[in-house]
């Protein structure tokens, strides 16, 4: 079981209190994450990646385990720890400053 | 009794703003989507319980919500579970899905260089005058989208696109289609604005469109001030029994077309300024309109710190400045393009918003004004909903 931290709107977009616990069909890549974050609630589809394309928003951040992964390609396994649940994989709005 | 709601869109949510007939006490309710820039809020002329909300963030996108009781609960149309499923499996998440029709194409840039359309935001929905499931949206960067299903699927009309759009060129506050008037009278015909493109009409639902800005001059905003296109409409408003009489709100300038956007005329007037962002027509006087003048492209404030609605009842030329209970002094807040909206009570009640905060209503067709709410967040759009 994968736990996901989802960032404060999105969290009251799908209706959801506190983390999400998702279950991950094959290797827990980042984009299989994603997949099964979508498909559980599909009001989020578009708002951490493009419609489209399937990009990261670009002021969308995901961590795991201390590690930025924003950047990472979609295949990516995720860290063990991810997986096990025993740390949860964070998507997070971009600090704005002012 | 009438009932009159308000329907507020904000940087920071949504507000909605309840009075009887009398419009003297009002009750707020919101923020709806607290947090989240709401840039319009409308409710469908054919069934007013149904209400359409365009919600949106830098860092999450487009949302679009849709309410089915008069504002009571929302939802992000078809997203239950069982909605959205597809044939394979797979969610179809396409209620805040707008892709742009076929090769995307492109516009012309800051640079002058061409520039592929990005989707960014829906700036204004416009429900149908008689079907509450059909719906269009104006869009940045600028197309026109439509909706038959509630909100849960969104296609574009792109053939507005196709009306030079390579020539269409964002202004500062980008490029969007931020104003949809439908014909009451001609089911076929629709207007739209773009800043920074100009008018154009369809006069077949919608499928083909053409630029109506014949009379339109931008002496400092544009190479060749009478061009076809590039011109940087504000705000267009109509009233429902005279279809072809437009009024416009030009970056600069104050405008009217008697046949229906052929040939525009200025009727900027006396007014002590032509810069400005909304205009709207009375609900029972079609010669009567409303605008609040604004210094100056650069300092998006009015002048001498007055805010001043200007009202003509004459069709433009002769404006007279209404300030009972407005501030006359030290004011400096702006009223955006779609934050003015009319009433269908006897007299006409006249309602708009500033980036300050404040909602301002006239129960007595602009001649005085009452803050009915003034410490919102920035407000981006007011419509109002006469309700029996």
């Amino acid at each position: 079981m994968i736990r996901v931290v989802l960032p404060f709107h999105l969290r009251n977009l799908a209706r959801v209190d506190g983390e999400v616990q998702l279950e991950v069909a094959g290797p827990a890549t980042l984009g299989a994450v994603l997949d099964a974050l979508e498909a559980r609630y599909p009001v989020l589809c578009g708002t951490i990646r493009d419609h489209g394309t399937l990009q990261r928003r670009p002021f969308v951040r995901f961590f795991a385990c201390k590690e930025d992964f924003s950047f990472e390609p979609p295949e990516t396994r995720l860290p063990a720890e991810i997986v096990s649940g025993a740390e949860p994989f964070l998507i997070v709005g971009a600090m704005a400053g002012g | 009794m009438s009932t009159i709601r308000v329907l507020v869109g904000t940087k920071k949510g949504a507000f909605l703003l309840t009075a009887d007939g009398q419009r003297k006490n009002w009750k707020v309710s919101g923020p709806h989507f607290a947090g989240w820039e709401i840039y319009h809020v409308k409710g469908s002329p054919a069934d007013p319980n149904r209400i359409y909300a365009s919600q949106t963030s830098g860092w999450f996108g487009q949302i679009i919500q849709r309410s089915d009781d008069g504002g009571l609960t929302w939802n992000t149309p078809g997203s239950s579970p069982e909605e959205l499923k597809g044939p394979d499996g797979f969610p179809k998440g396409e209620s805040n899905k707008f892709v742009y029709s076929g090769e995307v194409g492109t516009h012309k840039w800051y640079d002058g260089t061409q520039h592929p359309w990005e989707f960014k935001r829906v700036w204004h929905v416009e429900p149908s005058l008689t079907a509450p499931d059909t719906a269009y949206a104006g869009v940045e960067d600028a197309a026109i989208f439509k909706t038959t299903d509630g909100g849960k699927t969104w296609r574009e009309l792109p053939g507005l696109r196709q009306a030079k759009g390579h020539l269409w060129q964002p202004g500062a506050g980008g490029m969007a289609v931020h104003t949809i008037i439908l014909d009451r009278k001609n089911a076929n015909r629709i207007y739209i604005a773009i800043s920074a493109a100009g008018a154009f009409r369809s006069d077949d639902g919608g499928k083909t469109w053409k630029p109506v800005n014949r009379g339109l001059k931008s002496r400092y905003e544009l190479p060749d001030p009478d061009a076809e296109v590039g011109h940087c409409v504000h705000r267009i408003a109509m009233h429902p029994s005279r279809p072809e009489v437009l009024f416009m709100q030009k970056h600069w300038d104050v405008l009217r077309t008697d046949n229906a956007g052929e040939q525009w005329r200025e009727v900027s007037g006396n007014l002590p300024t032509d810069f400005g962002f909304p205009i709207d027509v009375h609900a029972h006087e079609p010669e009567t309109v409303f605008v609040v003048p604004i210094k100056s492209d650069s300092e998006h404030f009015p002048p001498d710190g007055k805010l001043r609605v200007y009202r003509s009842q004459t069709g433009g030329n002769e404006w007279e400045p209404l300030t009972e209970g407005l501030p006359q002094q030290d004011c400096y807040v702006n009223v955006l393009r779609d934050a003015m909206a009319v009433d269908s009570l006897e007299p006409c009640g006249v309602y708009f918003g500033t980036t300050g905060g404040q909602v301002y209503a006239s129960a007595s067709g602009g001649d005085s004004w009452k803050a009915i709410v003034r410490d919102l967040p920035a407000v981006y759009s007011v419509e109002v909903q006469t309700l029996k």
